[in-house]
């Protein structure tokens, strides 16, 4: 097609912090859940592990977080599938290909290196993203009152 | 599937019928063909392919309705070929997404570069 990736996003962002303390707040999972937003204490990230969790974000607590861990490299990599924009409580999602996230850390001068890529999407149906991103859309909407909230 | 229905917001909606014309595989590999190789006749487009040039037809203004591709006559032949704009409403799902993890890393920053890591229970 013309133009651009649809398979993938890369997010790319510069922590003023010492990887070790990076590496935790990604690898320890009740740290990892408490940016993220699940529930994940008494939980642990090991390669193989199905780790499930409540997610906390206010109107999405009917929501469970559900990956299924790859690979742990310390203070290097972590990586994940999970089903993307997976909610749709009603739905059964575990029939359809899964989207894999990679967080990898590198040291910078500033501090640390975080890069995320989720790849994958081209294999989502069409259908189901489109539906996914309506009802993202609206999540999307309350997650900016929140900043506003925060900031004002 | 049914989703939770929220307000209603005509830009959004307007997007539906764009992805059910996409959500079939055969409609998916017409665009995806007419994407790679460039405007196409029906003949064409139907050669060495397990699907009737009646269905390709049917397929074909079934994306032509809504606003995938068009055809142009030349000579004896019709050309379809792509309308391009279309397709760019397929990518807002991965920018919204896109803007899901921007506001998810802001988190992690807040956390690692704050004094106290929060969410630390030991």
């Amino acid at each position: 097609m013309t133009d651009g990736n649809t398979d993938r996003i890369e997010k790319k962002i510069v922590l003023r912090a010492p990887r070790a303390k990076v590496w935790k707040a990604l690898a320890d999972a009740p740290q990892f859940g408490s940016w993220f937003g699940v529930d994940l204490k008494g939980a642990s990230f090991a390669p193989g592990a199905r780790v499930r969790g409540k997610v906390t974000h206010p109107g999405y607590e009917h929501l469970t977080w559900d990956v299924v861990v790859e690979r742990m490299e310390p203070e290097r990599l972590l990586s994940w599938r999970w089903h993307p924009y997976a909610v749709d409580p009603k739905m059964d999602y575990s029939k359809e290909p899964t989207t894999l996230v990679v967080f990898e850390l590198k040291e910078v001068p500033e501090g640390t290196l975080l890069t995320v890529v989720e790849s994958g999407f081209d294999q989502i149906p069409l259908a189901r993203r489109a539906e996914a991103w309506r009802m993202n859309d609206q999540g999307w909407t309350a997650q900016m009152k929140n900043i506003e909230r925060h900031v004002a | 599937m049914s989703p939770s229905p929220g307000p209603r917001r005509p830009g959004l909606d307007a997007s539906v019928p764009l992805f059910a014309a996409l959500g079939d595989g055969t409609r998916l590999r017409l665009v995806s063909r007419l994407g790679r190789d460039g405007p196409m006749s029906i003949t064409r487009l139907t050669a060495g392919g397990e699907v009737t040039r009646q269905a390709v037809t049917k397929h074909l203004h079934v994306l032509a309705h809504a606003g995938l591709v068009r055809s142009r006559r030349r000579g004896r032949e019709s050309l379809w070929e792509l309308e391009p704009r279309r397709l760019e409403a397929a990518r807002r799902y991965l920018d919204a997404i896109s803007k899901q993890w921007d506001v998810a890393l802001g988190r992690l920053k807040a956390a690692v570069e704050g004094e106290d890591c929060g969410g630390r229970p030991t």
